[in-house]
This record gives C-alpha cells, sequence and structure tokens, in this order.
C-alpha cells in the first residue's frame, strides 16, 4: 500500500522525536528505572551470608519476612512486629505531618495570596528560600533549635516556664518536628498556586447572602481551592514517607522510618532480599497514594469544568 | 557562551573531575568515624607525597557489607579483632605481611600472637579499648561500675542514656550480665538476654555516635560506650565518671588492614608501616585516646592520658574483662536475629 | 461590626499564623548562621563573635575536597541533564499526540515519583556490581545517577516555555531556506535560552542537595559537602559544620535569587 505524502513526512516526523528523546530515556532507564526491575529480582533471591544475595537462588523468605519472622526461640511463625512498628511510624509521623503543614501552611498561602501583587512576590520568595536550601542544613538546623541546650529550652528555661530541659531530640516528636519544618514549603507553594486564583467575587457573594467568616472559608475558599490541597498533601505525605535523613538526625538512630529499616538491610542487618522487598512495598505505598490524588485531581478538575 | 569558552570549561571539567594530579598517589582510607587523627594523616602525606582521603562507617558491620557489595574503591580498613577473621575467610584482605615490616620490631609482643591473625600477616594495630560506663555523677551518684546502668537503668538515669549501636559489644555485656559465656548457644539465656534488651531500649535515649559532644553537655546522662570517647568526655566535663561493668566487659582492638582489590597498595603497605613508629602511634591515640600496640609511643602521650582510669583499669575489674572472639557463624546468625528484632 | 469597611479578604487569625510560619521557618536557620560566627567549641555555648571557624572550614581540605567535587558534579549533572532535557522536550511538544507520548512524559518524571531512598539502594545493588565487573569506580557513576534525577526538573521549565510557542516563527525560517539546525540554532534556542537556563539552574541546585543517592553510590574518596556533613552530624560536631552550612546556603540562597529575577523578568 502505498503512503501518501502526508503520512510519510508524520512517520519520519515522529521517528525523529524517538531519536532526539532517546538519551534522556536512555540515561533515565540505565540509572533509575532499570535498577528498580533488578531489585525486584533480588527480592525473590536467598540473601548472603555478609550482605549479597546468593544469586540467582530463588527464595520468597524476603517478602515473607517483609511481615513474618520465625520466633527466635519456639520457631513459631508470627507477625514480625518490628517492621509493622516501624510501617505504623512511618504511616503517622508522615500523616501527622501533612495534618500540621496542612494547618501551617493553608492560613499562610491564604495571607500571602491576599497581599498587594507585588510584595505578593517577596513572601513567595521568603518561602522558596528555605525550600531550596539544602535538606541536610534545614535538619541540622532544627537540632539546633530542639536539642536539649537549644534555643527553645535555653528560651523556655530562661523564662521559668519549666526547669528541666524539655527531651525533643531523639524522640518521635523531634522526627515529626524536622518533617513539618522541612517539608512545609511544599505545601505552601501549591496552596497559594490554586489561592493566587480565587475569584473574591465569590466570596463577596457569599458575605452578600449573610454567611458567616467561617461558613465562607468552609463552604466557598476550601472547596475552591481543594485542588491545591490535595497537591499540597500529597507533595507533602509522599517525601515524608520515604524520609531518611531526618529520622538519621533527628532520630537518634533509635527511632527508624521505613526509609532507615531499608539502609539497615543493605548495612548492618546483612539482608539484601529483605531490603528489596520493602523498598518496593515502599514504592507500591507511594504509588497508591499518587493514585488517589489523580484520581482526585482529574475528579475535581471535570467539576470546574 | 561560544565555542571557545564552552570548550575550555569543558576541558576544565573533565581535569577537575579526573582529579588533581598534584600529589604522587593517592591513599583511600575507610576508618570508623571521629578516629583518625588529622595530624597524623597530614604528616603521611607529607612524608609520601600521598593524598590520603578518609571516609567514616559506622559500625563492624556496616563496613563489611559495603566492601562485600563490591566497587567501594578503599584501600584501607580498620575492622575490630572479632571480625578480622570474618574479612580474611571472605577473601577481602590482602596478606600484605606487616611482619616483615620495618618498624614491625615496634609491636608490643602482646599484640603479635592475636588469635585473630596469628604473626600478623594481615593486620597492624590500631588501637585497643573497651566498652564502658560512663555517667554525668550530678544526675547519678550511686554504683556505676555494673552494666545494670543501662540495662536496669535508675530512675535518675531513664530517658537519658545512649548505647553504642555496636551489636557485638551490646550482646556480649548483656550476656555476661546474665553470667552466660560469650558465644554461647544456650537458647534459655539468649531469651532472656532478648527480653532485657527489648524491656530496656524504651529506656534508652539514642543508639548513636556523638557521644563527646553530647556527654559533656548534658544530652546525655548516662552511655554504655567506648573508653576513649568517654575520657574525652570527661576532659571537657569532670562530672563525668567511667565504670567498669563488673559483670563483665568486652576488650577490643582495632587494626589496620589492606584490602585486596586495593588501588594502591604501595601506599597503603607505607601507611602500614608508617603507624608502627612509635610517634606515629601516639598521635593517633593522642586524637582519640585509646591505647595502642606499639612500644615506646608512651614517651609522646600526652599528659591527660597518662593513668587516665578510663584507659587502667583497677585491679578488681581487670578480670571482667575479655577479648571478643568471632562466634560460629550459626552463633552469629542467632546474634543478629536478637539484634535486628531490636531495631523498632 | 466596628471596623468601618468590610475586609471580604480577612479571615481571623489567619495573618498571626502565616507570621509565625515565617518566624518558624527562618528561626532555625538564623539561628544555624548565628552559630556559625561562634567563637566557642562546642555548639552549646556562645563565646563571643569570630571567624575562626570560617577560616578553619575553608582552611580544612576535606571540605574544599568535598567541596570541589560537588560543584564539578552538579555542573557536569545539570549540563548533561539540560542537553538531554532540551532534546526531549522538543520531541514531546508542539505536536499531534503520537503513540508514545505519554509514556515518554511518565518515564522522565518517573524520577520525581520514587523516594529516593528506593532509587539508591537499587543504585547501590547495580552499580556495585558494574564496578566490580569493569574494574571502573569513579565519578561516573554519580555524573550518571545525579543526571537521571536532574533531567525532570530541568525538562519542565523548558517544556513549559515550549509549549507556549508556536511554530510560526521556524516555519518562516523554513520558508527562507535554513536548514532544521539553522532554524534551531538562530530561531528556537535564542527563545527558549531563559527556560534552559531555568531548568540548568533547578538541576544544578538539586545535584547539589542530594544526599542519599550519593551516598550509596559513592565510592571511597567521593564524598560530596552533603555526604560529608552527613557524616560529621553524627559525631561531634563543631560550629565548622555550622560554618560550611553558613556558605553552602549562601550559595543556594545567591542561586534561589538569581533564578527568581532571570524567571521574574519575563513577560
Amino acid at each position: 500500500m502505498a503512503l501518501n505524502g502526508l503520512q510519510l513526512s508524520r512517520r519520519r516526523d515522529v521517528r525523529k522525536r524517538w531519536l532526539l528523546s532517546a538519551p534522556a530515556l536512555l540515561i533515565i532507564f540505565v540509572a533509575a528505572i532499570g535498577p528498580l526491575f533488578v531489585m525486584l529480582a533480588y527480592s525473590f533471591m536467598l540473601k548472603g551470608d555478609y550482605g549479597d544475595v546468593k544469586f540467582g537462588i530463588f527464595s520468597l523468605d524476603g517478602w515473607t519476612s517483609v511481615l513474618f519472622q520465625r520466633d527466635i526461640f519456639d520457631d513459631t511463625l508470627g507477625l514480625a512486629d518490628a517492621h509493622l512498628t516501624i510501617l505504623w511510624r512511618s504511616v503517622k509521623l508522615s500523616l501527622y505531618t501533612t495534618v500540621v503543614t496542612l494547618i501551617l501552611g493553608f492560613p499562610t498561602a491564604y495571607f500571602i495570596s491576599t497581599r498587594p501583587p507585588l510584595s505578593r512576590d517577596i513572601w513567595v520568595f521568603l518561602v522558596t528560600i528555605p525550600f531550596w536550601t539544602n535538606l541536610l542544613i534545614r535538619t541540622f538546623a532544627m537540632q539546633q533549635v530542639i536539642r536539649n541546650e537549644g534555643i527553645v529550652n535555653s528560651v523556655l528555661t530562661g523564662l521559668g516556664i519549666i526547669d528541666q530541659p524539655l527531651q525533643i531530640m531523639h524522640t518521635d516528636t523531634a522526627i515529626l518536628l524536622g518533617m513539618v519544618y522541612v517539608y512545609l514549603p511544599l505545601m505552601v507553594l501549591p496552596l497559594y498556586a490554586s489561592m493566587e486564583k480565587l475569584d473574591f467575587r465569590l466570596i463577596e457573594a457569599g458575605y452578600d447572602l449573610y454567611a458567616s467568616r467561617l461558613k465562607v472559608l468552609w463552604r466557598i475558599i476550601i472547596p475552591l481551592v481543594k485542588p491545591g490541597i490535595i497537591a499540597g498533601s500529597i507533595l507533602v505525605f509522599i517525601p515524608s514517607l520515604g524520609a531518611y535523613v531526618i529520622p538519621r538526625i533527628l532520630g537518634g538512630g533509635k527511632n527508624m522510618m521505613l526509609g532507615n529499616l531499608i539502609e539497615l538491610q543493605f548495612g548492618a542487618g546483612r539482608n539484601w532480599p529483605l531490603g528489596a522487598a520493602i523498598s518496593i512495598a515502599l514504592m507500591v505505598l507511594v504509588m497508591i497514594a499518587l493514585l488517589f490524588y489523580v484520581r482526585n485531581a482529574s475528579r475535581s478538575g471535570a467539576g470546574h469544568g | 557562551m561560544n565555542w571557545k569558552t564552552t570548550a575550555a570549561t569543558t576541558a576544565m571539567m573533565v581535569l577537575a573531575l579526573a582529579g588533581s594530579a598534584a600529589a604522587d598517589g593517592e591513599l583511600n582510607i575507610f576508618n570508623w568515624g571521629d578516629y583518625t587523627n588529622p595530624e597524623l594523616i597530614k604528616k603521611f602525606e607529607a612524608a609520601h607525597n600521598v593524598k590520603v582521603t578518609i571516609t567514616d562507617y559506622d559500625s563492624n558491620d556496616t563496613a563489611l557489607a559495603k566492601v562485600r557489595a563490591g566497587g567501594h574503591g578503599f584501600d584501607i580498613v580498620v575492622p575490630s579483632a572479632n571480625y578480622v577473621p570474618i574479612w580474611v575467610k571472605e577473601d577481602l584482605l590482602l596478606e600484605s605481611r606487616p611482619d616483615e615490616m620495618e618498624n614491625f620490631k615496634n609491636v608490643d609482643p602482646r599484640w603479635v600472637d592475636v588469635s585473630w591473625d596469628p604473626g600478623r600477616h594481615y593486620t597492624v594495630p590500631w588501637q585497643w579499648g573497651l566498652s564502658g560506663i560512663g555517667v554525668n555523677t550530678k544526675v547519678y551518684g550511686g554504683d556505676i561500675n555494673t552494666s545494670a546502668i543501662w540495662l536496669d537503668p535508675p530512675a535518675e538515669l531513664v530517658g537519658k542514656i545512649n548505647v553504642e549501636p555496636e551489636m557485638t559489644d551490646v550482646m556480649f555485656a548483656t550476656i555476661k550480665y546474665f553470667g552466660g559465656d560469650w558465644c554461647t548457644k544456650d537458647l534459655e539465656l539468649l531469651k532472656k538476654v532478648r527480653d532485657k534488651l527489648t524491656e530496656a531500649k524504651p529506656k534508652w535515649l539514642a543508639m548513636d555516635y556523638s557521644v563527646t559532644e553530647k556527654l559533656p553537655a548534658g544530652d546525655y546522662s548516662a552511655v554504655y560506650y567506648w573508653n576513649g570517647a568517654i575520657l574525652r568526655s570527661r576532659l571537657k566535663n569532670a562530672d563525668i565518671k567511667f565504670g567498669y561493668p563488673k559483670e563483665g566487659y568486652p576488650l577490643f582492638m582495632d587494626s589496620v588492614a589492606i584490602l585486596k582489590d586495593a588501588k594502591n597498595v604501595e601506599n597503603a603497605k607505607l601507611f602500614q608501616n608508617f603507624i608502627m613508629d612509635p610517634e606515629n602511634a601516639a598521635l593517633i591515640s593522642a586524637f582519640a585516646k585509646y591505647s595502642n600496640g606499639i612500644k615506646g609511643s608512651e614517651q609522646f602521650l600526652p599528659a591527660d592520658m597518662k593513668d587516665a582510669p578510663e584507659l587502667v583499669a583497677p585491679p578488681e575489674f581487670e578480670k571482667a574483662g575479655e577479648f571478643l572472639t568471632t562466634c560460629e557463624p550459626d552463633v552469629q546468625e542467632l546474634y543478629t536475629r536478637i539484634w535486628t528484632e531490636l531495631q523498632k | 461590626m466596628a471596623r468601618r469597611t468590610f475586609d471580604i479578604r480577612a479571615q481571623p487569625g489567619f495573618g498571626l499564623l502565616a507570621l509565625f510560619t515565617f518566624f518558624a521557618l527562618y528561626l532555625p536557620i538564623a539561628a544555624l548562621v548565628a552559630y556559625s560566627f561562634n567563637s566557642a567549641d562546642s555548639l552549646s555555648r556562645w563565646d563571643g563573635l569570630s571567624l575562626r571557624w570560617f577560616i578553619s572550614a575553608w582552611q580544612n581540605s576535606n571540605v574544599q575536597d568535598a567541596a570541589i567535587r560537588s560543584l564539578v558534579l552538579a555542573l557536569w549533572a545539570a549540563t548533561l541533564a539540560t542537553i538531554v532535557a532540551t532534546m526531549a522536550a522538543l520531541a514531546t511538544t508542539r505536536t499531534e499526540p503520537y503513540r508514545g507520548l505519554t509514556f515518554k512524559y511518565a518515564f522522565i518524571n518517573q524520577p520525581l515519583m520514587v523516594p529516593e531512598i528506593v532509587t539508591a539502594v537499587a543504585l547501590l545493588i547495580v552499580f556495585s556490581r558494574v564496578k566490580v565487573w569493569t574494574g571502573y569506580s569513579g565519578m561516573g557513576y554519580l555524573v550518571l545517577a545525579h543526571t537521571a534525577f536532574c533531567i525532570p526538573f530541568a525538562y519542565l521549565p523548558i517544556r513549559a516555555r515550549l509549549e507556549s510557542m508556536d511554530l510560526t516563527l521556524e516555519r518562516a525560517a523554513a520558508d527562507l531556506y535554513a536548514t532544521p539546525w539553522q532554524a534551531f540554532r538562530r530561531v528556537t534556542l535564542p527563545l527558549l535560552r531563559p527556560a534552559v537556563i531555568a531548568g540548568f539552574m533547578l538541576a544544578f541546585v538539586i545535584s547539589l542537595d542530594d544526599v542519599v543517592i550519593t551516598e550509596f553510590v559513592k565510592s571511597g574518596g567521593q564524598d560530596t559537602l552533603p555526604t560529608y556533613m552527613l557524616g560529621q552530624l553524627r559525631r561531634e560536631t563543631t560550629p565548622e559544620v555550622n560554618a560550611i552550612a553558613t556558605l553552602f546556603l549562601a550559595l543556594s540562597v545567591l542561586l534561589v535569587t538569581v533564578f527568581f529575577f532571570v524567571n521574574r523578568r519575563k513577560p
């Protein structure tokens, strides 16, 4: 069958487009996606004695030990409560982080979007700076605020409110504070993006109809900026779930999250298949969160036409 | 940007990435964190015109895992005595024959025919010490010569304790606490060990490394940790006292070994020989405050190390110290499982 | 209502909470910077102003090496990522949908979706084996890994810019017998330049900031500034770490400020 000229040139165009995008796709395949498949394979192999795997020997041990463990002493199969504790801590702290950043981020984004346009940019800029500051530096900064001789404790003891310093470092609270601090900009920025477009005539109409401020907030503003709320929550929740640096520094090596549990298996735990299985489980959790987001985003997008 | 500047930038980037060619050679050391005297390194660099880089690790297991994975790029590693046989068995170390080196004559005979490396065919002594108790006596005034400080902590210390995250040291002290022998397979005793550790862990604040900073500052009030670090803490805060667990405490010696796939073997051998010189060995100790195994280094040690209570055990506690040995693989596996269960 | 005008934008307490947020965002950074000027040996005491820790950080050869390595690595990764991302953006915009287009979007944005620690251990598994096979354990692995996660950051602004440009000018150039390359070089690229610069800078900052992936991929003697600091943070930290962090912070702020004004000037 003969192709007409248009079809031919279109085909050539598509081929050219594949060639153009090939380097980017190749690099991402080699250094991001491909290794994930190798890891998937590793999760089904038998663990080596001192790390690594016994290559090519199939085993489901990695996956079963994500949730179950054989008791050391009576050899019965039970739930791996160490892993479940860590999983629960990760999910719980990530949810808390999301809620706290939302409580702080919502008024902040609203505040910025109600400034005059010129100063708005400056406020946004002020949120952007911490966002682009190294995560490690921000965690370290937080540590100096909450440690026993840190600012918070010095001020509180100085004012005579407490006489013993509050023990915040090395607790779950420390990790929570660290994550809120580090991920707050990720909540404010998308919230602001959707509030910036807020149509204040709708709010005016609300007040004309004798709505209270709370009612306007609840019935008009929040529904209008819902996409921003969802986007911000996802952007905070996902990195919180995979946090590694923050719990490592603020948790004192005792309060682990999933990221640290994964690292442990590739280091001192010497159980690569288990580490690989937990990694994949974490990825699946993140994908579920993302799917939830995509579904909601498309639904609310459709709602606005 | 025109093409010339682009080309120039690219050339610079390539050069920078390839590394500077100022020194004759390189040496990559993989050592415990906060353990290497920068002055020692400067002296070695100047003496042999070699560029030394140091990378930190946290525990014997971490170091072993990283090297075992391959492609690590290190020349030298400093494993503890009870891990050396594993490194040798896993075929990771080069038989560099320190015993045939010029400075070997300085090694204290006590440290030559050691069980983990008889006759020193692989390793050179770096530092040795023990895991003991450090307590801020302003917070707690009772008896500190016992593992109960961290296994059954007194009320004043609950929530203020840091325990070193090194599996074998923690297991050793807890087994001894129940009167067991190191490397025991006695399940009944090990169950007690597991239950005690599980019960005690919530009473600890951390299992971390920054003791020399946080113990004197008051973030921690008690630690189960290595003696040199507690000595350093005491020098900053005189309220810190050192205790020898009477139930039993582990002795360690970390030794410098060359990796089989090292790229800079000659420089690594120079380094092994270099640290057997008494003056250089003293430099090692002066920084991290542990004893070394080199004769004649005492005269070069700083005054604060002479007769330090952390380094010289009183006679009544000397017997409680015992060198860690390598357990059978199945025992090792058992201990690792107890340890991993603790990590929640 | 006591007030004369009713402000429909006001919500009670929001201003206060917002100001608290800004205070909370800047207090830790301010403390960190302040303590880098501390003359005491430890972070738990304040002995007075001094530059001694900046001098000691500046003279610390580990810090120098790590800083240079970080900058060179970021330069490489950002350059490579920007080049391939520009190509990919040209290939995925201003076209009718074709088979594989959505696949490409998903592929390019993948590094944003997967937790860093997962990518890090996956790379550890693969690269450690490749290092043994090839015997090469140089900086190439870090450059490759950084380039991969920088691509989506470079891609986003470039794609956004391309989508707002139509093909009229390129067609005009073609009508005047310009080769496709000439049209790209003389027409598309100059129009695209601000977006390419923005993409490059984003990628640069992202590479400079990375801790987790670098920590797992690096071989001996390949510490970057963030991994060097990570090692220090669990040890005895002196105000020297603050000084390093302050310098690093200054660099980031500088880059972000430039980025902010470059972007702002665009119509």
